[in-house]
C-alpha cells in the first residue's frame, strides 16, 4: 500500500492510499459526527452528516465514503460545513417523532445527540412526519417504530452482511423510503432471528427490544411471589458500561448485591446451568460420536452442533429447515435454569412453583422469544417468566436509586449459584467449546486438555471460523472406541459465518464432528442485548473480562463444580437420564424462508 | 470552427446512409483505436445525458482498465420528464446506437453489451432484438467480439443515473453508489463498464461517419456539433428535432413557441427554468444542461403548478437513501404550499433557496443534487406567482 498525504483543518496527516477522509481525520483525533457510519458495517454514505470542505470543491464530500484525496486541504469546521450538517440534522429532526421524553433511547440516541450539539431549532421546517405510523410489537424480541427511524439503514445492513439474514430492507422509494419487512409482515411472521444486532446498532429509538421489567417490578412488589433471578456470564463484563465504568471492568460482586437490594428473593448464576449444559451436552456428543463410530448408527447426525444461541436455532430452522438433527437436543442454560428453577430447586426449598417467578437477564433479545416458545414449559409452568436485557437490567438498577459504584460486592444463593471457570467462557465465541473440551476430555482419558492452565487457545480469537484438532489418546476403558480418534471442532460467530458452516454440512463436506455456533459477532459479550455502542474494540474488553473473570474461579471445568455433583446425585441421577431428557431437553420447529 | 449562435436546424443523426448496414464500423475499426478516441476528443463530442461529460475522455480512460471483463452499457432509461429523443433514435435509427456501442467496444476491448431500455419502452423489445440479431451477424463478419443484450428497466426515474442502473442490474435496489469508484473503474459486477446515453451513442458514430473535423464545424466552442431536442408544451411544434448547438433562447422561442411564451425549461425538471427577461442572453447548453428537454410555458401557465409538479416528482423518484434529497424534496414542497397558503411567511421562500442550496452540495447523486435548479430559477423569476 502507498501512502499519501493530505492536510485536515491545516494538520498534515500520512495514511495508506484508499483511507476514507473520516479514518484520516481520526488518526489525528479530529472527530467528524457521523449517524450512518458503523465500524462493523460497509460504507452507506447516505445520512450526509459527515460532509467536509474539499479545498477548491464546490460539493461537500462525505468524508465515510470518500478516499482521503493525495496533497488535498480538507476543512472539517467552516461555515459552509456546519451549516450543511445542521440543516441535514434539522432535516432529519423534521422527519422524526420528537417525543424524546418517552423513548426508551433517551439520552443515548445518536440523532438527539447531534440536534443537540448543533443546537437544531425544531420548528426550522414543517413536520414530514407520516401521521398513524404503528408501532410493530408483534414480536416477542424487538418492537420497530417508524417514526423514530432515520433511514440510516444500519439495520438493513447488518441483518445483510453480519447475520445473512436479510429480515430487513429498504422499500418504497422517494418520501416513502422506509425500512421494511418482506411484504411489510409483522415482525413475528418473518425470517428475524430475534439476535437483536439491528437493535444493538440502531442510532435511535427505532428498534429496540421488546421491554419486560414492568413484569419484573411488579412480581417483586408481589408478596405471594418468589423472585429467582439468573444472570448470564456476559452480564457481568458489559453491565458497568452502563453504570459509570470504563469497559471490561468486570462488576459480578455488585451486580449480585443490586439484585439483592432491588428485592429479588434469590440471587442465582445462569454460570451453573451453563456447567449442566456442558454435562448434558458433552455426554450427547460422546454418544453421537459411539452410535456413529461403533454403532453405525445412520440416523445419528455428525457434527454435532451447539443450540445455545436462540438466535442461530431460529436462523437454522428458518435455513436449513433439513438440517435440525445436527442441533444438540440440549436446552440453552437460561431454558434449564428455568426449568430447574421450578422443579429441582423449589422441591429443594419448599416453594409451591406456581410462586416462583424466573427472571433471566441476558446479554440477548433472542432469549425473550425462546422464554416464550411454546414448548418452553417442561416445568409445568412457564419455565423463565421474564427475559430482559443487559440494559433493561442496568436501567431497573438506575431506577432503583441504588448508588451501584459504591455498593458492597455479594455472593450468589445457592442452590443453583455455583459456578465454574467453563460456565463463565460461555460468554465469549468459543467458550462452549473449550469448556466442552475441558470436561470431555477428562472425562474420556481421566486426564486434563493437554493445554497450559486448560486455556484453549486455538479456539478463542475473533476470527469468524476457528477450529481445532484433538487426538484422543489413553483413553479410559469405557471410552477406548475413541482411542486415537482426531476430534475436529469448529467455531462459528455471526450468522454470516454459520451460514458458510451450515452449506458445508449441506453439501456433505464439513470435517468437523462438534461445531459451537454463536448468533450474534464476538458471541454474547457482544450479544443484542448488550450496552449500546458495541464495536470491535468493546467487544474485544469484554471477552479479556470473561477470561479474566474464567482464571479468577477456583475450579475451571464444569464437572467439578460441586453444586452440578449435588444435582446429579439427589435429583437427575445421569446425564442423558430420563429426567434429563424430560427436563433439559428440547426438539426443534422447521420454519419458512421469508 | 463554426461560432453558431443562430438556431439552425440540421439534418445529421438522422440522414440517410447510402452505404451497407455497419459499413460505419467496419471503416472505424480499419481506423483503429487511438484514432478514433483521437477522432472524438478532437470532435468535442459531449456526452447527451445530461452531465456533458467529452465521451473521447470518458472511452479513452475505459480503454486504460485492465480487466479482461468489461462492459458497455447504452442508457435507454430516457426518464427525465420532458425528453423522448432516445426512444426516437431506437425507433428510427437503432443501428447509428448500436454502431456507437460496437464502435466503444472495439476501442476499450470490451466483449459485453447492455440496453438498459426503459420500462415503458418495452413495446420496442421485438424490433430492437431483430436489430440486434442483425447486428450480431455483422459482427460476426467483421470479426468483432461483442454480444448486445437488452435489459428491461422497472420504471423508476433514479436507475437513468448510472450507478443506480448497474445496481438494478445487478438485482438490487436502484440506488445509486458512493462515487468513487466511478462505473469505469469499477461498475457493472465490480467490472470497468462504459455508460453512454443513446444519443451519445448514435452522434459517436456520426462523428466516425462524417469526421471530427465536419462534426465541430457545428455549433460553439464550448457546445460542438448538434444536439436532438426533446420540445413539448405550449408549442405548435412539438417533438423531437435536431439544432445545432449555442442558440439563443429568444432564437428558439421565435421559432417554437406559440407568441406567447413565458418561460422555457432547458434540460428537463433536473435543470434550468429561463424567464422571458432573459431570452435574449441565454444560450441553450451554456450553464443549463444538455439533455435537450425543453418544455415551453406560455402565460397561461402557472409557475407555482409547474415547480409544485416538479417537486412532487422528485419527492417521489429521489430513491430516498439520503437525507438532504429524501427529506429536502419534501420540505420544499410542503414549503411552497405552506407560503402560498399564508402558513409561512414570504421570506420562508428564502429559507428554501437556502435549503436548496445544501442539497446540491451534500445529495449523493445528480438528482438531489439538481433539484436547486429548477427550483431556484423559478421561485426567484416567479415569486408573486409563489405568493398569490
Ligand atoms: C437522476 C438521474 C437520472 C438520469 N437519467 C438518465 C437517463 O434517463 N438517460 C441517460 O442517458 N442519462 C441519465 N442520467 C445521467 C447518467 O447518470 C449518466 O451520466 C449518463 O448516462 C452518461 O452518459 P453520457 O456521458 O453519454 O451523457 C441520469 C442522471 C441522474 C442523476
Ligand atoms: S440524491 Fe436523492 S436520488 Fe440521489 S442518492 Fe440521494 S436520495 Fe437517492
Amino acid at each position: 500500500m502507498s501512502m499519501i498525504s493530505l492536510k485536515i483543518d491545516g494538520q498534515l496527516v500520512e495514511v495508506e492510499s484508499g483511507t476514507t477522509i473520516l479514518e484520516a481525520a481520526k488518526k489525528i483525533n479530529v472527530n467528524i459526527p457521523t449517524l450512518c457510519h458503523h465500524e462493523d458495517l460497509c460504507v452507506a454514505g447516505n445520512c450526509r452528516v459527515c460532509v467536509v470542505e474539499v479545498k477548491g470543491r464546490e460539493r461537500l464530500e462525505a468524508s465515510c465514503s470518500t478516499p482521503a484525496p493525495e496533497g488535498m486541504e480538507i476543512w472539517t469546521n467552516t461555515a459552509r460545513v456546519r451549516n450543511a450538517r445542521q440543516d441535514i440534522v434539522s432535516l432529519l429532526v423534521s422527519e422524526h417523532n420528537t417525543q424524546c421524553t418517552t423513548c426508551y433511547r433517551n439520552t443515548n440516541c445518536e440523532l438527539q445527540n447531534l440536534a443537540a450539539e448543533y443546537n437544531v431549532d425544531g420548528n426550522r421546517y414543517l413536520s414530514v412526519l407520516k401521521p398513524g405510523i404503528k408501532v410493530d410489537t408483534s414480536s416477542w424480541s424487538i418492537e420497530k417504530d417508524d417514526s423514530k427511524c432515520i433511514r440510516c439503514q444500519r439495520c438493513v445492513r447488518t441483518c445483510a452482511e453480519l447475520q445473512h439474514v436479510n429480515a430487513l430492507t429498504a422499500s418504497h422509494k422517494g418520501k416513502d423510503m422506509k425500512i421494511s419487512t418482506f411484504l411489510d409482515l409483522p415482525f413475528n411472521e418473518v425470517v428475524c432471528t430475534n439476535c437483536g444486532q439491528c437493535v444493538n446498532r440502531c442510532p435511535t429509538g427505532a428498534l429496540t427490544e421488546r421491554r419486560y421489567f414492568n413484569q419484573v417490578w411488579e412480581a417483586i412488589g408481589d408478596p405471594t411471589k418468589h423472585v429467582v433471578m439468573n444472570t448470564a456470564p456476559s452480564v457481568r463484563v458489559a453491565l458497568g458500561e452502563m453504570l459509570g465504568y470504563e469497559v471490561g471492568h468486570r462488576v459480578t460482586g455488585k451486580m449480585v448485591t443490586a439484585m439483592r437490594k432491588m428485592g429479588a428473593d434469590s440471587v442465582l448464576d445462569t454460570d451453573f446451568a451453563a456447567d449442566l449444559t456442558i454435562i448434558e451436552e458433552g455426554n450427547e456428543l460422546l454418544t453421537r460420536l459411539k452410535k456413529v463410530l461403533v454403532d453405525k448408527d445412520q440416523s445419528v447426525k455428525l457434527p454435532m452442533i451447539t443450540s445455545c444461541s436462540p438466535g442461530w436455532v431460529k436462523f437454522i430452522e428458518h435455513m436449513f429447515p433439513n438440517h435440525l438433527g445436527h442441533l444438540s437436543t440440549c436446552k440453552s442454560p437460561q431454558q434449564m435454569f428455568g426449568t430447574l428453577s421450578k422443579t429441582y430447586y423449589a422441591e429443594q426449598k419448599g416453594i409451591d412453583p406456581k410462586d416462583i417467578v424466573s427472571v433471566a437477564i441476558m446479554p440477548c433479545a433472542a432469549k425473550k422469544y425462546e422464554a416464550n416458545r411454546p414448548e418452553m414449559n417442561d416445568s409445568g409452568y412457564r419455565d423463565i417468566d421474564a427475559g430482559l436485557t443487559t440494559r433493561e437490567f442496568g436501567l431497573m438498577i438506575k431506577q432503583a436509586g441504588l448508588d451501584f459504584k459504591n455498593l458492597p460486592d455479594g455472593a450468589f444463593d445457592s442452590i443453583m449459584g455455583e459456578s465454574t471457570g467453563a460456565g463463565v467462557i460461555f460468554g465469549a465465541t468459543g467458550g462452549v467449546m473449550e469448556a466442552a473440551l475441558r470436561t470431555a476430555y477428562a472425562v474420556v482419558t481421566g486426564r486434563s486438555v493437554p493445554f497450559e492452565n486448560l486455556n484453549i487457545t486455538a479456539v478463542r480469537g475473533t476470527d469468524g471460523i476457528r477450529e481445532a484438532s484433538i487426538k484422543v489418546e489413553n483413553c479410559l476403558p469405557e471410552w477406548s472406541f475413541l482411542e486415537g480418534v482426531v476430534l475436529n471442532v469448529g467455531v462459528a460467530h455471526g450468522l454470516k459465518n454459520a451460514r458458510i458452516i451450515m452449506d458445508q454440512i449441506a453439501a456433505g463436506t464439513s470435517k468437523y464432528h462438534f461445531i459451537e455456533v454463536m448468533a450474534c459477532p464476538g458471541g454474547c459479550i457482544g450479544g443484542g442485548g448488550q450496552p449500546i455502542p458495541t464495536n470491535a474494540e468493546i467487544r474485544a474488553k469484554r471477552t479479556a473480562a470473561i477470561y479474566e473473570e474464567d482464571m479468577g474461579k477456583p475450579i475451571r471445568m464444569s464437572h467439578e463444580n460441586p453444586e452440578i455433583v449435588k444435582i446429579y446425585e439427589e435429583y437427575l441421577h445421569e446425564p442423558l437420564g430420563h429426567k434429563s431428557h424430560k427436563l433439559l431437553h428440547t426438539h426443534y420447529t422447521p420454519r419458512n424462508r421469508y | 470552427m463554426a461560432n453558431n449562435n443562430k438556431l439552425r436546424k440540421v439534418d445529421i443523426i438522422f440522414s440517410a446512409y447510402p452505404g451497407n448496414p455497419y459499413d460505419i464500423l467496419k471503416n472505424a475499426i480499419q481506423r483503429g483505436k487511438n484514432e478514433i478516441i483521437d477522432d472524438l476528443i478532437e470532435s468535442g463530442l459531449r456526452g447527451r445525458g445530461g452531465a456533458g461529460f467529452l465521451t473521447g475522455y470518458k472511452w479513452r480512460f475505459m480503454a486504460q482498465q485492465k480487466e479482461t471483463e468489461k462492459y458497455v452499457i447504452c442508457n435507454a432509461d430516457e426518464g427525465e420528464p420532458g425528453t423522448f429523443k432516445d426512444r426516437k433514435l431506437l425507433v428510427e435509427v437503432p443501428r447509428r446506437v448500436i454502431t456507437g456501442m460496437a464502435i466503444a467496444a472495439y476501442v476499450t476491448d470490451s466483449k459485453y453489451g447492455v440496453i438498459y431500455l426503459r420500462a415503458e419502452y418495452a413495446y420496442l423489445i421485438a424490433d430492437l432484438q431483430k436489430e440486434i440479431d442483425i447486428f450480431q451477424e455483422a459482427a460476426k463478419k467483421i470479426g468483432l467480439d461483442f454480444t448486445i443484450e437488452i435489459f428491461r428497466g422497472a420504471g423508476a426515474y433514479v436507475c437513468g443515473e448510472e450507478t443506480a442502473l448497474i445496481e438494478s442490474m445487478e438485482g438490487k435496489r436502484g440506488e445509486p453508489r458512493n462515487k468513487p469508484p466511478y462505473p469505469i473503474q469499477s461498475g457493472y459486477l465490480g467490472k470497468p463498464t462504459l455508460v453512454n446515453n443513446v444519443e451519445t451513442f448514435a452522434s459517436a458514430a456520426m462523428v466516425c461517419r462524417f469526421g471530427a473535423e465536419t462534426y465541430k464545424s457545428y455549433g460553439t466552442d464550448d457546445q460542438h456539433g448538434s444536439k436532438l431536442f426533446s420540445i413539448s408544451g405550449d408549442s405548435p411544434k412539438e417533438g423531437v428535432h435536431e439544432l445545432e448547438l449555442g442558440m439563443k433562447i429568444s432564437d428558439f422561442v421565435q421559432e417554437f413557441g406559440d407568441g406567447d411564451t413565458k418561460a422555457v425549461q432547458v434540460g428537463g425538471v433536473a435543470g434550468f427554468c429561463i424567464p422571458r427577461k432573459n431570452f435574449e442572453t441565454s444560450i441553450i447548453g451554456e450553464g443549463n444542461t444538455t439533455g435537450g428537454a425543453t418544455m415551453i410555458f406560455n402565460s397561461t401557465r402557472s409557475m407555482y403548478n409547474v415547480l409544485h409538479n416538479y417537486l412532487e416528482f422528485f419527492a417521489e423518484e429521489s430513491c430516498g437513501q439520503c437525507t438532504p434529497c429524501r427529506i429536502g424534496t419534501q420540505q420544499l414542497l410542503k414549503g411552497i404550499e405552506a407560503v402560498k397558503s399564508g402558513e409561512k411567511p414570504e421570506s420562508y421562500l428564502q429559507d428554501l433557496i437556502k435549503l436548496s442550496r445544501t442539497m446540491k452540495v451534500t445529495s449523493k447523486c445528480g438528482l438531489g443534487q439538481s433539484v436547486t435548479n429548477s427550483f431556484v430559477s423559478i421561485v426567484e423569476n416567479f415569486k408573486e406567482e409563489m405568493i398569490y
